[in-house]
């Protein structure tokens, strides 16, 4: 029997349809349009698809899409001001921290949780907090250079 | 396949009673719903009992620590007081997985999907802690160590769902520690693990002492005799050396491609012996 969920996602109040077996993945990609949520294994391994649920870093692929009634998700859709990138964006362009692209919406998320919590991570830290997505291009040393240098902006701006 | 969410413990008691064919309980979903995606459960019914205001919260008062059901991994190692109290607890079940798996995962479905490499378990044994069940017999409490009785497999009965964790109340003098070994420095699964809680007196000298080992076993074990080897000393040689020898005995271990029999038993001896250092330590002991 479908469902009928109303969620705030990306800051706008939007109701779909889901399977009550249907994961929030599924649900955000195929039902309401938002491809930047990227499917990689599925069992909450590789971080593709990670989203904000209420403020927490989450794999939406291990969330039920019924289970967002009432919530707040953010995505990588929500990121940018407008036509204006975040800095995470700037520099994981900048720094090349991509090639194929498939990781780098969940790696963004997954780096927002980490510099609202820590504006000024070690790489250490960096690379902990990264450990649960992974990218198959390039290495990590260019993502966590990216990191780095958009804390660094971030950290100017809030000053 | 329905979902449900109740509100009330009530409500969930008589949704799982109720239900005909597979029914499971959702916390995290760290568990389930891989095992959905890999076709090896096909629910009828979720019920989701994230909406039940006792699954929420951290209690804590003189007696000690309730930890509702859907309480994440990540929201124990906030609570100043738990990780001061049983820091080798909050330790074990910060151990699983990424952050993305901490936001969600919570001890009570590690005990739930009853895998003998649990990682909180063996923490929560030595610990001494409590299931809150909620059934349709109403409240019932049980030790941890008696919620899981083979792989896969819990000792709940139909309509019963664990509400709460209960842990005692920590002492200055007492201090608990979980270690396991891993191939990889993190996001794996135990292939051995062990977990120590004691207590000392003045003169540091153990009075009391709980032990468990994870991933050797069925089940996670508690080793009476290991606990045993402690009381009495300040973990002197000897003292340690009888701690490897009962949890050696202890173990009945798999051989995979993981670890071997002789592996696992080995391993078991040196995080023990590891682990009951750490826990005296942070007892005031060293």
């Amino acid at each position: 029997m479908s469902m009928l969920i109303s969620s705030t996602i990306n800051g706008d109040t939007v109701d779909f349809i889901c399977e009550p077996d249907e994961t929030l993945m599924d649900a955000l990609r195929n039902r309401v349009g938002l491809k930047g949520v990227k499917e990689g294994c599925g069992t909450g391994d590789c971080g593709a698809c990670s989203v904000h649920l209420d403020g927490k870093l989450v794999c939406s692929c291990l969330v039920l899409g019924a289970e967002a009634e009432g919530r707040t998700v953010e995505t990588v859709e929500g990121m940018s001001d407008g036509a204006k990138l975040h800095p995470l964006q700037t520099k994981f362009i900048e720094h090349a921290a991509l090639q194929c692209g498939i990781c780098t919406p969940g790696f963004l998320m997954a780096a927002q949780t980490l510099l609202e919590n820590n504006p000024d991570p070690t790489e250490t830290e960096i690379r902990y907090a990264l450990a649960g997505n992974l990218c198959r291009c390039t290495g990590y040393d260019k993502i966590v250079r990216a990191v780095q240098d958009a804390a660094a902006v971030m950290r100017k701006k809030s000053k | 396949m329905l979902y449900q969410s109740p509100h009330t413990a009530a409500e969930a008691v008589d949704l799982l009673k109720k239900s005909k064919g597979s029914v499971h309980v959702l916390a995290g979903g760290s568990d389930l719903l891989v095992r959905m995606k890999g076709g090896f459960i096909e629910p009828d019914l979720i019920v989701d009992i994230k909406r039940i205001p006792a699954t929420q919260q951290i209690k804590a008062s003189k007696s000690g620590f309730i930890i509702g059901a859907a309480v994440s991994c990540a929201e124990l190692a906030q609570n100043k007081a738990l990780v001061k109290a049983w820091p080798g607890v909050v330790e074990a079940a910060n151990l699983i997985g990424s952050d993305q798996i901490q936001s969600r995962c919570t001890m009570a479905g590690n005990l739930c999907n009853a895998s003998p490499a649990a990682d909180s378990v063996p923490a929560l044994i030595a610990a001494n802690a409590e299931a809150v069940i909620q059934g349709p017999k109403g409240k019932r409490v049980i030790p941890v160590a008696k919620v899981v009785t083979g792989p896969g497999k819990t000792s709940l009965k139909k309509g019963e769902f664990i509400e709460a964790l209960k842990l005692p109340s920590g002492s200055a003098k007492s201090g608990d520690a979980y270690l396991r070994f891993i191939p990889r420095t993190e996001m794996d699964i135990a292939v051995v693990s062990a977990a120590v809680n004691l207590s000392i007196d003045a003169k540091k000298v153990v009075t009391d002492a709980r032990v468990a080992l994870g991933a050797v076993a069925p089940t996670a074990l508690l080793v009476p005799a290991g606990a045993k080897a402690l009381i009495g000393s300040k973990l002197e040689e000897e003292a340690l050396e009888k701690l490897g020898a009962a949890c050696a005995k202890a173990c009945n271990p798999i051989d995979d491609k993981r670890g071997t029999i002789d592996f696992r038993v080995k391993v078991a001896k040196v995080l023990a012996t590891r682990a009951a250092k750490a826990a005296y330590a942070r007892a005031g002991g060293k």
